[in-house]
């Protein structure tokens, strides 16, 4: 078996066709919760900060908030929607008494949360930029990791999601993962200044650390060896948990 | 053969749901796999189009291996799952958009499609409202046209009419027949055995994840019992006393009431009055169905007089 990217395209238009009936409802959040953000955390908070890192505090949450968007975007396709595409509506049992085959599935659901994902850090990008926050044109060599970011936490999310049995533990997930994550992987503060050396290889395993030093190296216009880590760690954990992945939609739709 | 399946058995941890079936069901007309629910139809559709692998034996459909060459399989045939696939929140053409892309058509031919199946449906009515607000039967002919996206060469039909009102069952039933028409092959599995009779050609009852019996309904009828059913209540003594008299091919009996199974329900119509004059023990008398043969073959005693 191996993936069909025309039918890996078909999955992706279903979801496509459902997103866009709705499109301006769903893309309207996407600009508002970055503004928030900046105002209360950036602009509130970072009112008591005079300096991080060598800029503005808001300049120093943005890149990361970009990958938050990103992660927030993918995760909430391929936990909640996918269950409910799995369960309730059948889908995939429609789509597998056509050519499709669950590789194509899988293909095309990552697919669509790392559209889902380029959507929502996309817009976050544009206020960003539209608030003079994203010095161009460098910045611009952060919006490849959306994308990624995007796949990385796809590839997290199928994995968990193909592998639970009830709709419940979603609320684990996303309390108990996503969110430290968001609180601790470098968006808000540099963990490496209020972490111990000798525990900063443990917060190594952290996904989002990866693209928000990705993202704050492209803001900055800095390029240092530790990026090419957060490279091979952002497309090696994806690569590894969508092979997992496979054998989950396998075992999820076939018998 | 369009359809071979030889020695195949399905196993799930310790439940043999499919146990060493041989089925070959040749290019036109309507197969019916009939069975209660839990005998193994399900499963052995799935295994029909390659979302169930067989634990043994293998699955040829239009020649080729199943397990081997399930897309290609899957682009010729046509199916209509148990449970509603449909997408509630949009209209029925947007659903036949998806499904059609599914197999990868593009417009113009999608469209097309779209158009032909709305009338050949009669969906035409309610094209565009959200699915969700449709009918039981309008769905499921919606569920139908979706199947034939691909203007299958085999049409699969799980339980078709189940939970469907007497009007909209004989609409549907009349589509199936329109396709046969058309040259297409239906295979489809049923608990109702006056949808299987009017619908099939052939029947292979399945109990227990095997064939009890295989062939047209008139010939399993005259094979396993008989033209006609007398029915009346009675006890074990009445029972066999007429019986004994009148020696039917066949007798069942299924609570208080028994059935006897003769070729010519005339003779015993007459010694039932005979016996009873004036007292009008009531009776029924119909034409054997495959019922009958079922409850003969699956069920309850039957002793072959």
């Amino acid at each position: 078996m191996s993936v069909s990217a025309r039918h890996a395209l078909a999955v992706w238009r279903r979801n496509a066709t459902m997103y866009r009936r709705t499109w301006w409802l769903n893309i309207l959040p996407n600009f508002f919760e970055p503004v928030f953000y900046l105002l209360s955390i950036g602009v509130g908070v970072g009112a008591y900060v005079t300096r991080m890192d060598g800029m503005s505090y808001v300049a120093f949450l943005a890149p990361g908030l970009v990958c938050v968007a990103a992660m927030n975007g993918a995760s909430f396709e391929v936990t909640y929607n996918i269950y409910v595409r799995l369960t309730f509506e059948k889908a995939y049992d429609a789509m597998l008494t056509t050519p499709i085959e669950p590789d194509d599935v899988l293909a095309g659901e990552v697919l669509w949360a790392v559209t889902r994902a380029a959507i929502y850090g996309g817009c976050f990008f544009v206020v960003i930029a539209a608030a003079g926050l994203a010095p161009l044109p460098r910045a611009l060599l952060a919006l490849p990791l959306v994308p990624l970011a995007g796949l990385l936490f796809a590839a997290i999310g199928i994995a968990f999601s193909l592998h639970i049995p009830t709709i419940d533990l979603f609320s684990f997930y996303f309390t108990l993962f996503l969110t430290p994550l968001f609180l601790f992987a470098d968006v808000f503060f540099p963990l490496k200044e209020r972490l111990s050396p000798r525990w900063l290889w443990v917060a190594e395993a952290l996904p989002l650390l990866h693209p928000v030093r990705l993202a704050r190296a492209a803001f900055r216009g800095t390029a240092t060896p530790i990026l090419l880590w957060d490279v091979a760690y952002t497309v090696g954990v994806s690569a590894l948990l969508l092979v997992w992945a496979r054998r989950g939609v396998r075992r999820r739709l076939t018998s | 053969m369009l359809l071979e399946l030889s020695g195949v058995s399905k196993r799930f941890g310790a439940r043999l749901a499919v146990d060493r079936l041989d089925l070959a069901v040749a290019a036109g007309g309507c197969f019916g796999l009939l069975g209660p629910n839990g005998a193994g139809k399900t499963t052995t559709l799935r295994m029909i189009y390659g979302v169930t692998r067989p634990t043994a034996g293998t699955v040829r459909v239009f020649g080729l291996d199943v397990t081997r060459a399930a897309r290609a399989v899957r682009a010729r045939i046509g199916v209509t799952l148990q449970e509603s696939v449909l997408i509630d929140a949009i209209s029925p053409v947007d659903n036949l958009r998806v499904f059609g892309r599914y197999h990868l058509l593009r417009e113009p031919e999608l469209s097309r499609r779209i158009e032909e199946l709305l009338d050949f449906l009669e969906l035409r009515s309610h094209a565009d409202v959200p699915v969700k607000a449709l009918s039981g039967g309008f769905r499921r002919r919606l569920a139908v046209a979706l199947s034939l996206m691909n203007r299958p060469e085999l049409l699969v039909l799980d339980e078709p009419t189940t939970g469907l009102d007497p009007a909209v069952r004989l609409a549907l039933w009349s589509r199936v027949r329109a396709l046969q028409a058309r040259g297409a092959t239906v295979l489809l599995t049923t608990h109702y055995m006056d949808e299987a009779q009017r619908l099939c050609d052939r029947v292979a009852i399945v109990a227990g994840g095997r064939i009890v019996a295989d062939g047209a309904p008139d010939a399993l009828i005259r094979a396993h019992l008989a033209a006609e059913a007398v029915e009346l209540d009675c006890t074990p003594q009445e029972e066999a006393a007429l019986a004994d008299g009148l020696r039917p091919r066949a007798r069942l009996r299924v609570g208080g009431r028994a059935i006897l199974y003769v070729e010519d329900a005339g003779a015993l119509v007459a010694e039932l009055r005979h016996r009873n004059p004036g007292a009008h023990r009531p009776f029924v008398v119909r034409p054997t169905n495959l019922e009958d043969v079922f409850l003969a073959l699956t069920g309850t005693s039957l002793e072959a007089a």
